[in-house]
């Protein structure tokens, strides 16, 4: 295994993976207490839809221990690339509503654009490298399908290669 | 040498089983070999190996292609393209 390089000293960095919910005023103020040199605050959440009411629930299998391993690396390579001050990524699995939250990523930096970026960044890689996968549950109690990997979450993540 | 294998989504079902320890023949070197020779096992593996090339792959919990080689791995994950975010 390649050594991992370290983020850039002192930049706070949290992954977790977790079955519970999140609060997201919490995931911020835990970035940005005690902090004077952040000007930017960004956020992503991703939420169950119910896909015009055919789902009761989306169910989320993870390989724990990669699950952590593989957020923590874009993680860092997000931190290095856009020079965030702070991150925060948190993925839930198991059986998760519509309407209920499944991932959160928060972005830290001096300005707003790196904020964004960074965030968009992470969840583009997030969506086609961390090793979860959906599987339908429908209303009807009829088994559902296994979700679909999609074309333009590769083409998502493509676009980061060739800019600066 | 013994190998622990294991399985996600519709792989897992598919197999009907998470994980499973292995004894591999000395033929089986690289991640597709691997497939390749799980593919072999029985019907329930033959149709979730049906379309190698979607089948993604990890090495002791990192990415791994199709040509990449075993070596001393303790654990590799087969699965198909993720989805979560």
């Amino acid at each position: 295994m390649a050594p991992e390089t370290a983020a850039r000293p002192l930049v706070p960095v949290s992954v977790r993976i977790q079955s519970g919910d999140f609060d997201i005023s919490e995931e911020i103020g835990a970035l940005t207490a005690g902090r004077a040199d952040i000007g930017a605050v960004a956020s992503f959440t991703g939420l169950c839809r119910d896909e015009g009411g055919r789902l009761s629930a989306l169910e989320l299998e993870h390989y724990p221990g990669m699950a952590e391993r593989a957020i923590r690396a874009i993680a860092e390579q997000a931190v290095e690339r856009f020079e965030l001050a702070g991150l925060t990524a948190i993925h839930r699995y198991g059986k998760i509503a519509p309407g209920g939250n499944i991932v959160l990523v928060v972005t830290c930096a001096s300005h707003r654009q790196a904020a964004f970026d960074g965030a968009s960044f992470l969840m583009d890689y997030l969506k086609t490298d961390a090793p979860f996968w959906k599987k339908e549950h429908l209303k009807d109690g009829g088994a559902g399908e296994w979700v679909s990997a999609k074309d333009a979450d590769d083409k998502a993540k493509a676009r980061w290669r060739s800019k600066p | 040498m013994s190998l622990r294998i294991v399985y996600f989504a519709w792989v897992r079902e598919r197999i009907g089983k998470g994980s499973e320890e292995l004894d591999l023949p000395e033929s089986v070197t690289t991640v597709g070999d691997l497939i390749a020779h799980l593919a072999t096992l029985g019907e329930e593996y033959a149709a979730a190996f049906e379309v190698p090339q979607v089948i993604r792959a990890a090495i002791d919990e990192e990415h791994a292609e199709h040509d990449e080689a075993i070596g001393s791995a303790r654990e590799i994950a087969l699965f198909p393209p993720m989805t979560g975010g």
